[in-house]
């Protein structure tokens, strides 16, 4: 088996001790920020950026997925002792979790959401390793007008089918797309949207943006509702180790959950919310004691959790066979790869196989180590949760202006960091997503690249589009997926209204 | 950068969607602006099947017949969730910390950036509601010292040095950095 043979070499790649340490940093990093409120993953990697320039691309990106997986095993921690979701994937955990701390079973659902995020990482792992060389085999026949189609899938997807208003999402993905054009046209050499600012002649980077919204923005807006309200971290109770009857109701659910968020993971579409939410539901539906569900279930922790890292693992299959980043984290790793050079997309696989096997065997290992970090050494990450909000705050501030200022020394840089924050405080308390613009900064020069090339290539044709098979079919779906959710809603109402006449007579 | 959909917002008041209304009209003007921008591209002597207006007009168009969209929301209520509208922010700790933030981007050119950080720092924390500047200027200023050595050093990014890096720099390492 060609794909085993690969992920050997790869091993042997992610098993020196170099790789190994910045695996261990990668992950103890990634628990620690997905602990602490107000920090993620993709403002992390953002900062982090510049070690580009310092290490070979393995090591970076060995380190960047420690950093992408811990934050999903930190973050749950966070949701059941703090019950303040640091990330929209984790909501559905605080749900049941919480609730299990507040009875005395935090062990528990500490437990059962590290072994599930285990299971569901290593799955998805798996997943990785065999999907990814069959995506690529399928992606080798892609041209650019193919692609262009799916960078427009994964606009409409990523923007009007998650979050809560199409409206919305888009006019935020133009707003990245607007930033990402902005400076000088590769192809032709002419300045755009640069307002005669000389500083802008390079485009506007992608950490300022990232950190501006996601930092600055962050604690705004927690600021302004902050009030001095303490939050509750319930304290540590019950045994880690989880009864029979707990790993009996457990299992069952990790596996689905893995079924669930894989999948959809791997989809252009993406995003963790849709699968964990779908998690949640199935548990309620099959339990076989649906009344605990809201006082806390442990199924209800054990499914979404397992979905959530299952779709963290999906995400990296459309980035790393096609380019296509479908959340914010997977974008600024795309940011990186666009640093050193190199272009993920099915040829990665031939020209960097063994940046690409080295990274699939390094999440194995890296899975490994987060269950140690979480579970044994749960204690470090509970003493976390108590850094005072006022101290995290200022220091999370402070580190996103040395990782603005650091950059080019600009004061420009700094007020573009503080006035992203401010847009990404507004966008926060009028309900905006914010993953769509960097997304769109992201992904939009790309777009647009394809473009031109697939204009090129037709000679001016633009309905070749519409005529190539793959690209037309991409284009159907991606219309699908912007009319289709409305379709549906209207098909809904009117069989509730029928419903209703039928009852009525 | 000239921001129309930062500037306006203030206070959303009950009842009416005012802040919907700004955000929508500064979509529109976002996107008016970048129509009059694109305009000011140049088109290439270089041929090229699109050139390079194509997509920036295509992506001003997008964001206009948003911001109608938006527009048409906003005039019928607007659209923030119930809960975020009756939420009155906190004005005094978002001043504290906009303060921190122009005293920083003022400052960290002349003084260097441990200064400046402190100084943020211990507004920010202010703004959280910590009642004891003394105990966070400190925490803030081994806070600024370990990013500037640690993190900076490590990643080879260069911050602006000012008095106090270069002096502890000099004591630590007994030179003095030109």
């Amino acid at each position: 088996m060609n794909a085993f043979d690969q992920l050997l070499h790869g091993f042997a790649v992610a098993l020196t001790p170099v790789n190994l340490m910045w695996c261990l940093v990668g992950t103890t990093l990634g628990t620690a920020i997905g602990v602490l409120p107000g920090l993620g993953p993709a403002l992390t990697i953002a900062l982090l950026l510049p070690i580009t320039f310092k290490v070979d691309p393995a090591a970076a990106f060995i380190l960047f997925a420690g950093i992408y997986y811990g934050a999903m095993y930190g973050g749950s921690t966070t949701s059941i002792l703090l019950n303040t979701p640091g990330e929209s994937a984790t909501i559905v955990t605080a749900l049941e979790g919480n609730k299990m701390a507040r009875n005395g079973r935090a062990g528990a659902a500490l437990a059962t959401s590290a072994i599930g995020s285990f299971v569901a990482g290593t799955i998805g792992t798996l997943g990785i390793t065999f999907l990814a060389p069959v995506v690529v085999d399928w992606a080798l026949r892609f041209g650019p007008a193919d692609y262009f189609a799916l960078m427009i899938l994964a606009f409409v997807t990523v923007s009007a089918v998650l979050g809560s208003s199409a409206t919305r999402g888009l006019a935020t993905l133009f707003l990245g797309i607007f930033l990402g054009l902005i400076g000088v046209d590769l192809q032709t050499g002419q300045a755009r949207f640069t307002f005669g600012v000389p500083e802008l002649l390079d485009g506007i980077n992608v950490i300022i943006v990232a950190v501006g919204l996601f930092a600055v923005g962050e604690t705004l807006y927690v600021a302004s509702r902050y009030r001095s309200g303490v939050d509750e971290i319930i304290p540590l109770k019950g045994s880690l180790w989880m009864t029979r009857e707990e790993w009996g109701r457990s299992w069952k659910p990790w596996l689905r959950g893995t079924a669930l968020g894989f999948p959809i993971g791997a989809m252009p579409a993406g995003g963790a919310e849709i699968p964990t939410f779908l998690s949640y539901y199935v548990e309620k539906k099959l339990s076989r004691k649906p009344e605990e569900f809201g006082h806390g279930a442990i199924e209800g922790v054990a499914g979404p959790e397992a979905a959530n890292n299952a779709s963290a693992a999906g995400v990296l299959v459309p980035m790393l066979t096609l380019g296509l980043p479908t959340s914010a984290t997977a974008a600024i790793m795309l940011s990186a790869f666009q640093s050193y050079g190199i272009n993920p997309g099915p040829l990665l696989f031939e020209s960097q196989a063994t940046l690409v096997w080295g990274l699939i065997a390094s999440l194995f290992i890296g899975n490994v180590m987060l269950l140690v970090l979480n579970l044994p050494m749960i204690a470090i990450w509970v003493k976390m949760l108590r850094i005072p909000a006022p101290q995290l705050y200022a220091g999370i501030l402070v580190f996103a202006t040395i990782g603005t200022y650091g950059i080019t020394q600009s004061p420009v840089d700094l007020i573009l960091l503080y006035v992203i924050g401010g847009l990404g405080y507004l966008m926060r308390r009028y309900d905006f997503p914010t993953a769509p613009v960097i997304i769109g900064m992201i992904l939009g020069p790309l777009a647009e690249q394809n473009f031109r090339q697939a204009m090129t290539i037709s000679a001016g044709d633009w309905t070749v589009f519409f005529t190539r098979p793959i690209s037309a079919t991409i284009l159907v779906l991606a219309l699908l997926a912007l009319a289709g959710p409305r379709l549906f809603g209207l098909w809904q109402t009117m069989r509730l209204k029928n419903q209703a006449l039928a009852g009525d007579s | 950068m000239p921001d129309p959909t930062g500037d306006p917002v203030v206070a959303p008041r009950g009842g009416f969607a005012v802040g919907e209304l700004c955000i929508a009209l500064g979509a529109i003007i976002l996107a008016a602006v970048m129509v009059w921008q694109v305009f000011e591209i140049p088109v290439s002597p270089l041929y090229a099947q699109v050139g390079p207006t194509v997509m920036p007009f295509f992506a001003a168009l997008g964001l206009g017949a948003l911001g109608v969209l938006l527009l048409l929301s906003a005039v019928r209520g607007g659209w923030q969730p119930e809960e975020e509208r009756e939420a009155r922010p906190d004005w005094q700790a978002l001043a504290w910390i906009i303060a921190g933030l122009v005293l920083n981007v003022a400052l960290i050119g002349p003084l260097g950036f441990t200064i400046a950080s402190v100084i943020l720092y211990v507004c920010v924390a202010r703004g959280f509601g910590s009642r004891n500047p003394l105990r966070d200027a400190g925490i803030g200023l081994a806070f600024a010292l370990i990013a500037y050595f640690g993190f900076a050093k490590t990643l080879g990014i260069n911050i602006g040095a000012g008095l106090l890096e270069n002096w502890l720099e000099s004591i630590v390492f007994g030179v003095v950095p030109s």
